[in-house]
């Protein structure tokens, strides 16, 4: 029976294309993009099929080798992990359409080169977020952290091998406080399987080693996700990546890890422990509204829209660390309904500055101006997009946000709850910037007043990334009429059997 | 209450967004473009007065798109309230689209598709707040509005429209983010649901000072009521093509402001609740300096749009008083003037763009004589000021009236001053134009042309609201049920 090796297949089959097109760079490039697309798309089909045996029976276990756990490997799709396995595969499906184009422009004859470390690492974190076992889930976000040092380093070869340098010791230190977190966990249990530690840890939950071994593995998972103050290596990493690599990292990396945190704190300590014995919420929201206002506002320094987005996605992630950390339902279900929007809306916002960049190479605000003449449907995803990020309906960014406010006016945290109006202001003078300069012509082609008649030359980018990001901002708009089934059936049930 | 599940209301909302498309495809052919402007116009107008004779009978239609949130659906509904905007901006709507076609080629504007894509947008939104059942459809419908209207503002793309721009969106999604937002989610934090009832949702759910202060933060946040200190949008925005400030800053926009109090004041906290947190007279004296304020501006500027959008500060702040009122009387006069502002200031406006069409002046002080040149555009200028001054034979008498007879009742004689005070200055704003254009001498330097007016589809529009304007005073018994 295929359908019950769908768990096991979702992850294979970006790993098998990836083996593939390591052989076939000897063989023949051209064959890369076609296996690299197939694989993607079994992925999609698994992760399509899982969804609807996760709404049909809950939780879907898989045991590798018919092991069972403790001992051996197990996979668990529930309701929190299926969404983000739906989102991984279909983001990285579309970015490999939409890159077939641009990657060769970017890269040349290094374009195959990129698809077999692209799969490995879509490959690593749809294992992250499929694994229940907390040592495999370590390796894996190697595998896909390692996959990344080498994808962004393919960039710009005057600075994104230093920026990826500096994000590969960071990211080592911040995977060894995780591992040594699970160590921790590890001594204290003798198991490393998420459901097992959940039922062995009541009884030893004062003592502190398993307080120490939470902290070190939220620290080693905030590094990761670039929370501030420890985002100092995403900004560059990201900039000066290949935009096709940028555009699939920036939007998952951050959220996949997000759900590692959310995964972490209600399937392996729960609830009782996170919210009621460690005395922390209060100053994590607190870390996490100061962590939103700074990626706000450094985003409102740049003067460039690669740069722009970069410190949009350290903010986001403050508003996600807040949500989980509000200690109620709404907050929690804000948290993770922002993981599938935000995963969305900064992906379509990436697939606007590829567009841009593969048709005119420079980004800068200046180098902007009369853009919407020029590729008006392009502008017109940067628009949505952009009113998302604001939170205006009925685009999705305004549902989770409704949720994370209404968790902290619930909460009384009056700080965070200011926070995310404030950033919501500062985002829309972030989004109207970019759509003033795009909007008005440039300023020495300025007639005096009205009337300038010249045809404007429409300069689109091409179809498979034009299309790749009109089906993103439908999905903009479809997630958000549709979040309230989202919520009602997938991430409620969740969020319930966790939260008591 | 009989309600009438239907599709019509949103049918009736959708029907100008989904003739974008068209007036997209059909932008090298202007003259098709415009035919299926009119098209959508005549059957949105059709489509919302289908659902009279219902609601008239006091039924009312509702229609569920989708419940993103337990308890709060998007949904539409059509009452009394909904109707009575919903006939005005769909019936000015077919006239703003006659004199669009006159003032923009009269003027030969660039991007013409784009202006009546986003026209027709900019309709869809306003139907959408009038029929919203409630405050999370009416904000989502009110978002939409304001987005759309922005590229309308800045359709001249120069430089002044470029900080008019900003100053618009600064005022408008700033309050709206800013204060509407967390008012929403604080609301239902406490009620658990944002339906307009009759009743209101908020009584006893919170304590008389944070209701108090609730309310307030709803007030200045719909700041496209434009009450002071949250106005001054307004002006800035007359940098849009005439057509725009016509229906859109005269009309559809800022009245979509106020219908949003309206609809918070009466089905969020109820007349009843409103009238024990006693906040009638702080809104009213809030309304008041907004309305003097607005008037005595309004006599110092010089350049004709900037006048009327002072002007109009001032008035929709007489529709705020009228429900601050909280008498009947004062209700039926502020929502009544909802209507008779709309006729009365689209003909002033029609007239100024009709005048910078035909002559190109566009201050006051250049006017004189011009009754001599554009005789019917003045007249009808005359019979817009009237209306909206308040003074008989045109309907603005009426809501006045009933604003009047609503403050004596509430014994609030205060207010009845402000009223009669703003009459006076209105009166001194609007009179001497039309006066020196029929009777004082054309600026030195002018030679004496013959008649000469704007195109004929300017002219037309403006002659049919002056006479509606007119006719109102005689039938105002259509919009007062």
């Amino acid at each position: 029976m295929m359908s019950a090796h769908y768990p096991a297949l979702l992850i294979l089959f970006p790993l098998l294309a990836s083996f593939i097109n390591a052989a076939f760079l000897w063989v023949d490039r051209r064959l890369c993009f076609p296996v690299a697309v197939l694989g993607m798309a079994g992925s999609l089909y698994c992760a399509g099929q899982l969804l609807v045996q996760v709404l049909a029976a809950g939780q879907v276990s898989y045991r590798f080798g018919g092991w069972a756990p403790p001992m051996g490997i197990e996979l668990v799709i529930d309701e929190l992990n299926i969404l983000v396995l739906v989102i991984i595969s279909a983001v990285a499906l579309i970015n490999l359409i939409a890159s077939k184009r641009s990657i060769h422009a970017e890269l040349g004859i290094k374009d195959a080169t990129f698809y077999v470390i692209y799969l490995l690492f879509v490959t690593g974190i749809l294992g992250v977020t499929a694994t229940a076992d907390l040592f495999n889930l370590y390796v894996l976000i190697e595998i896909a952290s390692l996959a990344s040092y080498a994808l962004l380093a393919m960039g710009n070869q005057d600075r994104a091998p230093w920026a990826s340098l500096n994000y590969v010791f960071l990211g080592v230190i911040g995977a060894s406080f995780y591992l040594l977190g699970v160590g921790y966990i590890y001594i204290m249990t003798g198991s490393l399987n998420m459901g097992d530690v959940q039922g062995l840890l009541p009884p030893i939950m004062h003592s502190p080693a398993i307080t120490v071994a939470f902290v070190f593995c939220l620290i080693g998972v905030w590094i990761k996700m670039a929370l501030f103050p420890l985002h100092g290596w995403l900004p560059n990493a990201y900039t000066y990546a290949p935009v096709s690599a940028s555009r699939v990292i920036a939007p998952l990396m951050t959220k996949v890890m997000i759900y590692v945190m959310i995964r972490i704190m209600l399937s392996v300590f729960g609830y009782a422990y996170v919210f009621e014995q460690l005395d922390l919420q209060k100053w994590i929201v607190l870390l996490a509204s100061v962590a939103i206002m700074a990626g706000a506002f450094m985003a409102l320094a740049q003067k460039d829209l690669k740069k722009m987005l970069v410190y949009i996605i350290v903010c986001e992630v403050g508003y996600m660390v807040g949500g989980a950390w509000l200690g109620n339902v709404q907050g929690m279900t804000g948290a993770i309904l922002h993981i599938i929007n935000d995963a969305l809306m900064t992906f379509a916002l990436f697939l606007v500055l590829g567009n841009i960049l593969f048709m005119q190479r420079k980004v800068s605000f200046d180098d902007m101006q009369g853009l919407f003449s020029a590729m008006p449907w392009t502008m017109a995803g940067f628009v949505l997009a952009g009113v998302s990020i604001i939170g205006v309906p009925p685009t999705c960014g305004f549902f989770s946000k409704w949720y994370l406010l209404l968790g902290g006016i619930q909460a009384g945290a009056w700080v965070f709850v200011a926070a995310l109006v404030l950033s919501s202001l500062v985002s829309a003078v972030l989004v109207f910037r970019v759509v003033e300069n795009g909007f008005f012509p440039p300023e020495q082609a300025e007639h005096s007043g009205h009337a300038h008649h010249q045809p404007a030359v429409i300069n689109e980018a091409p179809a498979t990334m034009l299309g790749s990001l009109g089906l993103i901002s439908a999905g903009l708009i479809g997630i958000g009429l549709w979040s309230g089934v989202l919520v009602q059936k997938v991430i409620l049930p969740f969020v319930h059997q966790g939260m008591n | 209450m009989d309600q009438i599940v239907s599709l019509r209301p949103l049918f009736a909302v959708l029907v100008s967004m989904l003739v974008i498309p068209i007036l997209l495809s059909s932008a090298k052919r202007p003259n098709v473009r415009e035919a299926w402007t009119f098209i959508a116009g005549l059957i949105k107008f059709g489509l919302v007065v289908s659902m009279l004779p219902a609601v008239l009978q006091g039924r009312e239609f509702v229609f569920t798109l989708s419940t993103p949130f337990p308890g709060v659906p998007i949904a539409l509904q059509v009452d009394s309230l909904g109707m009575l905007f919903a006939l005005v901006a769909s019936f000015l709507w077919i006239f703003t689209s006659l004199y669009s076609i006159g003032y923009m080629r009269g003027l030969d504007e660039h991007a013409q598709t784009r202006f009546f894509a986003f026209f027709a947008l900019a309709l869809s939104s306003t139907i959408g707040v009038a029929f919203s059942a409630n405050l999370f459809t009416l904000y989502l419908f009110y978002e939409i509005l304001s987005l759309c209207t922005y590229p309308l503002v800045v359709h001249h793309q120069d430089q002044k429209a470029r900080i008019s721009g900003r100053k618009y969106l600064a005022f408008i999604l700033g309050t709206s983010v800013g204060l509407v937002l967390p008012g929403m989610l604080y609301c239902y934090h406490l009620a658990g649901t944002l339906d307009f009832t009759a009743a209101g949702i908020l009584a006893g759910e919170a304590s008389p000072p944070v209701l108090i202060f609730l309310f307030f933060v709803f007030l200045f946040g719909f700041a496209k009521a434009g009450i002071m200190p949250f106005h001054s949008w307004l002006p800035a925005a007359m940098v849009a093509p005439t057509p725009v400030s016509a229906l859109l800053h005269a009309v559809a926009v800022v009245k979509v402001g106020v219908f949003s109090i309206v609809r918070v004041s009466t089905g969020i906290f109820g007349v009843d609740l409103l009238k024990s947190l006693a906040l009638g007279p702080a809104v009213a004296t809030v309304a008041s300096i907004t309305i003097l304020l607005g008037s005595l501006i309004a006599l110092s500027q010089d350049e004709l749009k900037r006048r009327l959008a002072f002007s109009t500060v001032s008035q929709l702040s007489y529709i705020v008083l009228g429900i601050a009122l909280l008498t009947p009387k004062g209700m039926l006069g502020g929502v009544l003037h909802i209507a008779m502002h709309a006729f009365g200031k689209i003909t002033l406006f029609f007239c100024a763009g009709a005048i910078m069409v035909a002559t190109g002046k566009k201050y006051i002080s250049q006017m004189g004589g011009l009754g001599r040149i554009m005789p019917v555009t003045l007249g009808a200028f005359f019979i817009g000021s009237l209306s909206v001054i308040g003074l008989p034979p045109t309907g603005g008498f009426f809501s006045k009236w009933n604003l009047l007879l609503g403050a004596i009742a509430a014994d609030q004689i205060v207010f009845a001053g402000v009223l009669l005070a703003s009459s006076f200055l209105n009166a001194f704003y609007f009179l001497p134009i039309v006066f020196k254009g029929f009777f004082a001498a054309a600026p030195a330097g002018e030679a004496a042309s013959g008649i000469q007016e704007a195109p004929m589809c300017c002219v037309v529009p403006l002659v049919i609201t002056a006479g509606i304007s007119i006719a109102l005073f005689f039938y105002p018994h259509i919009f007062m049920n």
